[in-house]
């Protein structure tokens, strides 16, 4: 089971030719994800190591039966790219650009209103269903198949709590990376149903940060529907207000979206926080053994 | 990135907003030039990054050319300390010299992007010249809210809501109508993530204006915004600061003394959280980035190290993407070329990491290893606390 992937999903890299692109693609075809195509405009008919290049996605999707796309071209492109993945039918659009301004992406939001695609990101790590597929930049050694669905806004500090999750026997079923931009494709609650409603998935870490109110909103909804375990962890307590912590969507704006808040929201919720970053792995144990 | 009061008043113009009149002037005699051609009477403003000038002193009336040479030459030059600046304050290179209006009402305006809807909002207030935050709490109920469809944009009759709510006469509510739309407009062409008016003017004859102006523009979008970009100004941004992200590195200083170089925007968060829970206090945050090479962690030692109140440094590294292998060589040949004389914790986890700690051991130089987060930020709060030297 597992959500977003499986080992069915047929994947192709938008922006294939760019160096990230040819990396990633490689990567993930080791890794055992199906590559089946890429897209650049201009090179349709030539190859990457074996996986054939189309001039656009609709192409691609006639011919390769793609239904997940990955995207790496510059931001500039990146929302032309995800609405050309969208009008091609693909049913999940993982767009992994860092830098796409913000109004770009309101209009992509729009444009996806009743269209069947689900998108993760922009300025995400990707989803990975471990021993199945991978669809991002994270590495995959790092993660072990199990029951514990991880959605998160942070890269490298998920591979910390999925590397503390592994070290003590705790596979993944999914881990998903929404990305860290304010206006991005699925949320935290998107995800957390999934989870919810997947049978393999026994619990779920939920990693969140300062700024908005995506965490207190997912926590009212994991109280009105969630009986699953739950453990959260809500970074950049320490963040002082009006400063922007690398991710644009970090920020601490009025007063609001702080991790104090974040945290008690969740608490609320029933959410069992971890105390630390370096703790996420054990909470989620003694959550588990708790019962 | 934000701008100046004057510069976002002379966007706003371009977009058919009406703004009172006046200069920017950088010495007392500019002033005084500049309130001549107002007839005298004027009102200084200090041109600073940041919110609260009226409360500090740094709005000031003048009658007359006499007394505007003399509070103009009081303010340029001096530190402005606002809630919003830190103690340090902040220095006033310039003010804007603006005319006197009347004023019947005075109205909150503003449009900023709705996280939660994706979209643009646009809020209004019959609480203007107060900061919008405090009348969120006090009196929600006056605050008015409307949001844009991206699609079809600000429509007319969401504009005659805003006014009929905000109670304006049918006349006002046509010119509410306009500059509400110039500043969808400015919004949309030029990607800002926040333009406020506040407070917007209804002097009392009877015309609407924008007394104070504040824009803040998306630094993702800063590369197709090559005249906003232009209006950047460094005098108001740490040096440090505007450094790092010349060379791709994302850093913010802060108040303590220990030093943190990780990749990754969340995890280089949850170092800083996590020295925080072992006693220690952060000198900063620096996001070294997915792709960082050995000179660019070079790069990033030598911003750290610049920072005078830096006792010791703390790098983390999850290897994913980015060898550990790679990032130990770098830290190893920057440690060598920097003389770096404070302790150093270094944390390495990820691809390559048995060959990155061979690095590390193997180079000769007291690199204080640390196996897990916690492991780290326990050695780098007990270096900092027992004062170790190399």
């Amino acid at each position: 089971m597992a959500i977003l992937v499986n080992k069915d999903t047929r994947v192709l890299t938008q922006g294939i030719t760019g160096s990230t692109g040819q990396f990633h693609t490689r990567a993930c075809k080791e890794y055992g994800t199906q590559m089946v195509a890429g897209v650049t405009p201009g090179k349709g008919g030539s190859f990457f190591e074996g996986v054939p290049i189309f001039d656009t996605v609709a192409k691609a999707v006639a011919a390769t039966g793609a239904n997940a796309s990955v995207i790496y071209v510059p931001p500039p492109f990146a929302t032309d790219a995800i609405m050309e993945a969208a009008d091609a039918g693909i049913e999940l659009i993982v767009c992994i650009t860092e830098g796409v301004p913000v109004m770009d992406m309101v209009r992509v939001k729009r444009y996806l209103e009743g269209k069947q695609s689900r998108l993760l990101g922009p300025n995400c790590p990707g989803v990975i269903t471990p021993g199945e597929c991978k669809i991002g930049i994270m590495p995959g050694h790092i993660f072990r198949r199990g029951a514990i669905g991880v959605v998160s806004r942070s890269g490298t500090l998920t591979y910390e709590a999925v590397d503390q999750l592994t070290r003590l026997g705790l596979g993944q079923s999914s881990c998903v990376g929404i990305g860290g931009d304010p206006v991005h494709g699925l949320d935290f609650v998107d995800v957390v149903d999934l989870f919810n409603k997947d049978p393999e998935t026994k619990a779920v870490v939920m990693i969140g940060e300062i700024g908005g109110n995506a965490e207190e909103q997912t926590a009212v909804w994991i109280k009105a529907h969630v009986r699953k375990p739950v453990v959260g962890f809500i970074v950049g307590q320490t963040a002082p207000p009006g400063k922007r912590m690398g991710h644009a969507g970090a920020i601490i704006a009025g007063g609001k979206g702080t991790a104090q808040e974040k945290i008690a929201a969740l608490e609320g919720a029933g959410v069992r926080v971890a105390p630390s970053p370096a703790l996420i792995g054990q909470t989620m144990q003694e959550t588990l053994q708790g019962g | 990135m934000n701008i100046h009061e004057y510069q976002a008043k002379e966007i706003l113009k371009r977009f058919g907003i009406p703004v009172p009149q006046g200069q920017i002037a950088a010495t007392p005699q500019e002033a005084k030039t500049s309130a001549a051609k107002l007839g005298g009477s004027c009102v200084l403003k200090a041109q600073i990054h940041a919110g609260g000038r009226g409360k500090a002193g740094g709005v000031k009336l003048a009658g007359n050319l006499e007394e505007v040479e003399k509070k103009a030459g009081e303010m340029i030059g001096s530190k402005l300390v606002t809630h919003q600046t830190g103690p340090q304050g902040r220095e006033v290179r310039r003010i804007l010299v603006e005319e006197r209006l009347n004023i019947d009402r005075e109205f909150y305006l503003g449009m900023v992007l709705d996280r939660a809807l994706c979209r643009v909002s646009v809020i209004a207030s019959s609480e203007g010249g107060v900061e919008i935050e405090e009348v969120a709490r006090k009196n929600p109920e006056r605050i008015l809210r409307e949001t844009i469809d991206p699609a079809v944009g600000l429509l007319p009759f969401q504009c005659r809501r805003l006014a009929y709510g905000l109670q304006l006469a049918n006349e006002h509510a046509n010119a509410l109508a306009s500059i509400m739309q110039g500043l969808y407009r400015a919004f949309v062409e030029l990607d800002c993530s926040l333009v406020e008016i506040n407070p917007l003017l209804l002097t009392r004859e009877g015309k609407l204006i924008a007394l104070d102006a504040k824009m803040n523009f998306d630094n993702n979008a800063l590369f197709r915004q090559t005249e906003i970009a232009a209006l950047r100004d460094l005098h108001e941004e740490d040096a440090r600061e505007f450094e790092a992200s010349q060379l791709g590195l994302s850093y913010i200083s802060l108040e303590g003394n220990i030093g943190c170089m990780v990749n990754g925007a969340g995890l280089a968060m949850a170092t800083m959280d996590i020295i925080k829970l072992y006693g220690g206090e952060p000198a900063n945050f620096l996001d070294v980035g997915g792709g960082a090479t050995k000179d660019t962690v070079t790069e990033a030692f030598k911003i750290l190290l610049a920072d005078k109140h830096v006792e010791a440094v703390l790098v983390n590294i999850f290897g994913g993407i980015m060898r550990c292998d790679v990032i130990a060589q770098g830290v190893v040949e920057a440690a060598r070329e920097m003389r770096v004389a404070v302790p150093l914790v270094v944390r390495l986890q990820g691809t390559n990491v048995d060959l990155g700690k061979k690095i590390l051991s193997e180079s000769g130089l007291s690199i204080i290893p640390a196996e897990t987060m916690a492991e780290a930020a326990e050695k780098i709060v007990r270096a900092v606390t027992e004062g170790i030297r190399h």
